[in-house]
């Protein structure tokens, strides 16, 4: 290998790299608020994605479908949840959160399909999929708040197999490439950067900071990480925690759904492509120790790199290489930092 | 007068284990009211109950409104905190934000937030000094202090207070106690259990002694700290 082929291996690698920290940022976000290891995270990447891709194509995107099955599902449970409790004043809030406010993007979408103008369907994409996160967790997770972390992930094991099945059934088994931004280039002495490169770098970058001032500047983003540091702390405060479950999904969600359009010229994907990206931003989180938000950076840029040297040497066993890094990781994290407890009180006693 | 708190045959139950039965306790606005009683009695789960962290069988009317079906973060919208025995600070997050957080209940009166920042400050020079440190890294005392200094933050009408004094040197429990009788200046109605049964009965008004879940005594403090078999059982024999 010469220094030059070096050198463009690291960049396509630091580029595949800020895509799996966005992804892990959302990753340990889900986690860290509501103890849920979100295996399904990968697809919300991929349908982002698939749902720019029809649009590009002049399509109807199968995610009006999805979004339309999990907001009835949604509405349904909460509606269900609030007369069993006896509390129908709330109903009314209720379907307006998971029934009206995902649909406005699926039926703008649904009524411009075909003929709409290329700068709105970026945004619109990201729009329609965002409410997959908060929908997911409002009908499967909100009920099983207090159950362990084990039956947890669990069933986000369980939704994995659901949501792919939906992916299936409304993108189809074929497989797109979305139209890159744009093909320019640009040269500095050896170092030759696409457009596509700096945008995922710099969106990477961008995101971060922002998580970060919402979470340092911001009384709702203290609140999430004070759910995150002590549950029943936080609901002696106020802190209702099923509504930070909502705006971490709502905010990891968006995390997903920017990766997907980022991430959709540069790879074929697949209804099911959004699972293997969503475990390797997994063990980048893992090295980070699925708690630490700058960790999971610099382990998501670690998978990143690792993977672009990889599948130079063999690009068959690219994945290979990459997961046997989570056996040495886990088998370092478990000797040096100890496990990641269930209990919040690790600290207070 | 419409009592503050009224409870009525109060049941908490861990699985079929009866932690608390059949209690029933009342309060008037701006009374300290205190609940003391061995080691197991029940206090902490009567205490972590009426918050509504644990769930329960009977009444209670706070406010002359029956909180059955009102979760523990809207008790606290409504002005009933508690500060509980095992403090749930937030141990990785600095001292000032422990206290603004205090204050979510309240997130749409900011500048009054800012005011009362400032009161509690003043109340708790030693939390102004050390604003930036993390919760988990304050001494024992330090924190006796962040845990009533976050529940102040949220204005309450009734605070709860499980063993405000645990823990602390004899110098720290008088502060403490001095501290709690000021709070009724400020119009706070206290509702105080302890373990320090005698400057328990000194600072407050009225008193229930409970024992295996059950109220065995109960009576104006004064009253009580004459009573004989309270004198022998808590307070060390001589009165
Ligand atoms: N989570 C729990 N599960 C089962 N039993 C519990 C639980 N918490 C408390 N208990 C039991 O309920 C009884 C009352 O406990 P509680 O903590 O309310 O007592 P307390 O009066 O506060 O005691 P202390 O003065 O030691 O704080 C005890 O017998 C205790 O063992
Ligand atoms: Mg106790």
């Amino acid at each position: 290998m010469t220094p030059d082929i070096g050198l463009i291996l690291g960049i396509d690698g630091i580029a595949t790299g800020s895509i799996y920290i966005l992804v892990g940022l959302g990753l340990v976000l889900i986690f860290s608020v509501t103890r849920v290891v979100f295996v399904p995270f990968g697809d919300i990447v991929a349908f982002s994605a698939l749902t720019l891709a029809s649009m590009q194509l002049g399509r109807m995107p199968g995610t009006i479908y999805l979004i339309v099955t999990l907001a009835v599902v949604a509405c349904l449970v909460e509606t269900g949840q609030h007369l069993w409790r006896r509390q129908p004043q709330r109903i009314a809030r209720g379907l307006f959160g998971y029934g009206v406010l995902p649909l406005i993007p699926a039926a703008v979408a649904f009524l411009t399909a075909g003929h709409l103008p290329v700068w709105a369907q970026i945004p619109l994409a990201i729009a329609l999929v965002v409410p997959i996160g908060p929908l997911i967790e409002r009908i499967a997770l909100r009920p099983l708040a207090d159950a362990s972390i084990l039956l947890l992930l669990v069933v986000s094991v369980a939704l994995t197999f659901g949501l792919s099945g939906l992916g299936l059934l409304f993108f189809g088994p074929e497989g797109f490439r979305t139209r890159p931004l744009t093909d320019e280039i640009f040269r500095f002495g050896p170092v030759v950067l696409s457009t596509q490169t700096i945008l995922m770098v710099a969106t990477a970058g961008i995101f971060s900071l922002l998580l970060f001032l919402f979470f340092e500047q911001t009384l709702i983003g203290k609140a999430l990480r004070a759910t995150s540091v002590n549950r029943i702390g936080a609901r002696i405060v106020g802190i209702r925690p099923g509504n930070a479950a909502a705006l971490a999904f709502l905010l990891a969600s968006l995390l997903g759904a920017v990766s997907g359009i980022l991430i959709g010229p540069t790879t074929t994907l697949y209804y099911d492509s959004g699972f293997i990206i969503g475990l390797k931003a997994f063990v980048g989180a893992i090295i980070g120790g699925l708690t630490s938000y700058p960790g999971t950076a610099l382990g998501a840029l670690l998978i990143g790199v690792l993977e672009s040297f990889a599948s130079f040497w063999d690009s068959s066993l690219k994945e290979v290489v990459v997961f046997s890094v989570l056996i040495p990781v886990l088998l370092w994290r478990s000797l040096s930092l100890g496990r990641v407890d269930e209990e919040d009180h690790e600290v207070e006693e | 007068m419409r009592p503050l708190l009224e409870i009525r045959e109060f049941h908490v139950a861990y699985g079929k284990v009866e932690a608390v039965r059949g209690v029933g306790l009342t309060m008037q606005q701006g009374q300290i009211v205190t609940v003391i009683g061995p080691n197991g009695a029940g206090k902490t789960t009567l205490l972590a109950a009426a918050a509504g962290l644990l769930r329960s069988r009977g009444q209670v009317i706070y406010d002359g409104v029956d909180l059955e079906r009102i979760d523990v973060e809207e008790r606290v919208e409504r002005g009933l905190c508690l500060v509980p025995e095992r403090r749930e600070l937030f141990g990785d997050m600095a001292v000032a934000d422990n206290l603004l957080l205090g204050a979510y209940a309240r997130r749409r009166h900011g500048a009054d937030v800012k005011q009362t920042l400032q009161q509690v400050f003043a109340r708790f020079p030693r939390l102004a000094e050390r604003q930036g440190q993390k919760a988990q890294t304050l001494s024992g005392g330090e924190r006796q202090m962040l845990a009533l200094g976050r529940a102040l933050m949220a204005k309450p009408r009734l605070l709860m207070l499980d063993e405000p004094s645990l823990g602390l040197a004899p110098i720290m429990v008088r502060e403490i106690f001095h501290i709690v009788a000021s709070l009724r200046q400020l119009g706070v109605s206290i509702l105080l259990v302890e373990q320090n049964a005698r400057a328990a009965l000194e600072t407050s008004d009225y008193g229930y002694v409970l024992e295996m879940g059950e109220i065995t005594h109960q009576g104006p403090s004064a009253a009580l700290a004459h009573d004989g078999r309270v004198v022998t059982t808590y307070l060390g024999g001589t009165s």
